[in-house]
């Protein structure tokens, strides 16, 4: 038996994370977590087993895939699922490019990454969604520390940062219209540090795309992208063997590989805590293309 | 970070159990707050290189002559647009000693709600002022809605010390007059200290130019400032929030209430009352889900076993039988009213209270809170941003504290049901069955 009558902050944001899930599970109708094999979600689905073990997950979990993300990662979040024995919906872009509901972007600077708000919209509404659990911080980028645990969106799926709900004490109000949505963002306050210390205390299996590995990358506006057929090279951009491992995981066409050595998760958790780059600045192509591009996409209905 | 210690430390050690502490940051427009919470995350190296480089460039590129740290936080594109905060915004930051987790609230009055917001969850209030203004009627306020909700520790940052000459004679003066604003409120911790954070005076680092001031900086205090005591250890309170049921082979018989423990200290043996029934029984298990623990904390996540199979839904909850919450037909409670339609006596809302969630007739406004003299007054009906105290009436029973007793049984928040909204936070004060 554990004696815990000493909370530390990464019990505290646990027991705050469990009774969030809770509550969706317990005042929405149709709640769903989204599980894209990243840190985050695999976080979250350990705080789910935290929540309703022994019984079964209260909700579906849900992949938006792209059709370009990592074989190493669909690879884990197959296996994953199948280990917890819940079950996976799988949205896919590429479904919503052949259905015309999306067009795809061309060249080598074409990314996926926009499309997925549309794939996401369309799923949730064809499953009849109302919640999306969802593993996003307050700390990845500057309009999310704005954003409340249960975000509200209108049956547009759109965020408006002016008519947000107060969030008091541990009370969320998860009442809405149909049609309507709340996105639930459980490990809001946790930081990336918070998220690794977590993945380590637990001993959480990771994609072995988070440890340092030799690939083919090719390097562009000082980014180190993996070398694949689905993202469009332009003549001077050569492929070169490198050392390199993944701080977030997302499509391949706007995640960068940081050089690194780290094989073991002491030495990641180490190269963590000593960067001077934020996890977004240094990896998500995404959010650079303007001073409030994360904000301009959630209002429209992104993650 | 290659030593191996310090590493180990990062993993298992003082970093990783350390304690949580919650922060609100409220004070006046231009008093100073996101420099001062640019300065805490920049000071203390929260701010990596990127961050920085963007906040360096849109300085120069807005012209304001200066690196503006306010751009660290200020994150939604109106307010870098219009140089003011607009929404509470949640940041962490991490030093040696502690883990922080910070809500910071702006500051125009017509904001008072987001203050409400920030201080509900926070442990300590860190409430800035311009010392060439000293203790004006935004101060005041802020002291305030930081007693009503019970915020137990103050923090006065006397700011813009520079612009005041780092005169200590000054100091003791706004000193002298938050003594008696905190006296008044009846606020148990208060502490004030001279800063300038713009230029980052006692705000990490000590000021020199303040030798005169030998007390700690501010993060020192922040740092310092002891919350175990904060918790309601007494009085075992357990809403019951989730029912797991697996019926599988394995668990077919297991029936597990899933909550957050909201007081007192939980084991197995323990004598339980379940309300509002009255039905009686004992704690079997205390566990979390890697297996049985000895004892459950207020703000644990946790699944009690009962002995007795009774039925216990969601909106239950679980008590010492010696020692029981009152079961509310009627309320009286401070109410901060936090939408743009005024509330009306006769108005029916939804009150939603730990688990359970009940209607309610607004039965009378008993008055309004006047912010210059802190006193009540009567009033027809309550505007946004109002704070006063109203009788409600219950449609069902609620098991509940006074807040000032037990903030998690004492609180409520109530909802528009025709816009669905939450319209204004809810503190007991007194109760009728």
């Amino acid at each position: 038996m554990r004696t815990a009558v000493h909370l530390t902050h990464l019990d505290e944001l646990e027991a705050e994370a469990i009774h969030i899930m809770r509550e969706v599970a317990a005042e929405l109708e149709r709640p769903v977590l989204l599980f894209s094999g990243g840190k985050d979600s695999i976080v979250l689905l350990r705080l789910a087993e935290k929540a309703f073990r022994p019984g079964r997950f209260p909700f579906p979990l849900m992949h938006v895939d792209t059709g370009h993300n990592f074989p190493e990662v669909i690879e884990f979040r197959d296996r994953r699922v199948a280990e917890l024995g819940e079950r996976l919906v799988v949205a896919s872009v590429q479904e919503s490019i052949d259905r015309g509901r999306v067009v795809e972007q061309t060249g080598p600077r074409a990314s996926r990454n926009q499309l997925q708000t549309t794939t996401l919209l369309d799923a949730m509404a064809e499953h009849a969604f109302d919640a999306a659990i969802g593993g996003a911080r307050r700390d990845e980028e500057r309009s999310r520390a704005k954003e409340r645990i249960f975000s509200f969106r209108d049956d547009f799926g759109q965020w408006d940062p002016r008519a947000q709900r107060p969030e008091l004490w541990s009370l969320y109000n998860g009442k809405i219209r149909k049609g309507e949505q709340v996105r639930v963002f459980p490990i809001s306050n946790w930081t990336e540090l918070d998220v690794w210390q977590y993945v380590a205390r637990e001993r959480l299996e990771l994609p072995s795309i988070y440890y340092a590995h030799e690939r083919e990358v090719f390097e562009r506006d000082g980014m180190l992208y993996a070398a694949s057929d689905v993202v469009e090279r332009y003549e001077h951009e050569v492929p070169f063997r490198e050392w390199v491992r993944f701080r977030t995981v997302g499509d391949m066409s706007c995640t960068g590989a940081v050089r690194s050595r780290a094989t073991s998760l002491h030495e990641v958790v180490a190269e963590i805590a000593s960067t001077r780059v934020t996890e977004r600045g240094e990896t998500r192509a995404d959010d650079r293309a303007s001073e409030a591009a994360m904000e301009d996409r959630k209002r429209v209905g992104y993650f | 970070m290659s030593d191996a210690a310090e590493l180990a430390e990062l993993l298992g050690g003082e970093a990783a159990s350390s304690d949580l502490l919650r922060l609100v940051t409220c004070g006046s427009v231009d008093d100073g707050k996101s420099t001062l919470i640019g300065r805490l995350l920049y000071d203390t190296k929260q701010v990596l290189v990127d961050q920085m480089e963007h906040v360096a460039q849109t300085s120069e590129r807005r012209g304001d002559g200066y690196v503006n740290l306010a751009l660290l936080t200020d994150g939604l594109r109106a307010e870098r647009e219009q140089g003011i905060t607009i929404d509470v915004a949640y940041r962490s930051f991490v030093t040696a000693k502690r883990r922080f987790q910070l809500a910071d609230a702006p500051g125009h009055v017509q904001y008072t709600r987001n203050m409400v917001t920030g201080a509900s969850t926070a442990d300590v209030a860190v409430v800035l002022l311009d010392a060439r203004k000293g203790v004006i009627e935004q101060t005041r306020r802020h002291a305030l809605i930081a007693s009503l909700l019970a915020v137990p520790h103050l923090v006065f940052a006397v700011n813009k010390m520079d612009l005041a000459g780092f005169d200590e004679a000054r100091f003791r003066e706004i000193e002298g007059e938050l003594d008696t604003l905190t006296a008044q409120l009846g606020v148990g911790d208060a502490f004030a200290i001279p800063i300038a954070a713009l230029h980052g005076d006692n705000v990490v680092e000590p000021s020199p130019r303040m030798p005169w001031w030998t007390g700690s900086t501010l993060l020192a205090h922040l740092e310092a400032i002891e919350t175990a005591g904060d918790r309601n250890l007494a009085d075992r309170r357990f809403p019951v929030q989730w029912v797991i049921r697996p019926m599988s082979d394995e668990h077919h018989d297991y029936r597990g209430y899933a909550g957050q423990v909201a007081g007192g200290i939980w084991h197995a043996g323990d004598d339980v009352l379940v309300l509002p029934s009255g039905l009686r029984t004992r704690v079997l298990a205390v566990e979390s889900a890697d297996g049985p623990i000895d004892a459950a904390v207020p703000g644990m996540s946790v699944t009690i076993r009962l002995e007795d199979e009774i039925d216990v839904p969601r909106g239950d909850m679980l008590v010492d039988p010696d020692d029981r919450p009152a079961t509310a037909r009627e309320l009286e409670a401070t109410v901060c009213w936090m939408s743009e339609r005024p509330l009306q006596p006769g108005a029916r809302l939804a009150v939603k209270h730990t688990t359970r969630t009940v209607r309610a007739i607004v039965e009378g406004i008993d008055g309004v809170v006047d912010m210059d003299t802190l006193e009540q007054h009567e009033a027809a009906e309550m505007a946004l941003n109002d704070i006063g105290t109203v009788r409600l009436r219950l449609s069902g029973p609620l098991m509940v504290d006074p807040y000032a007793v037990n903030r998690a049984t004492g609180s409520f928040i109530l909802i528009d049901e025709a816009t669905n909204d939450t319209v204004a936070a809810g503190m007991v004060r007194s109760v009728r069955a």
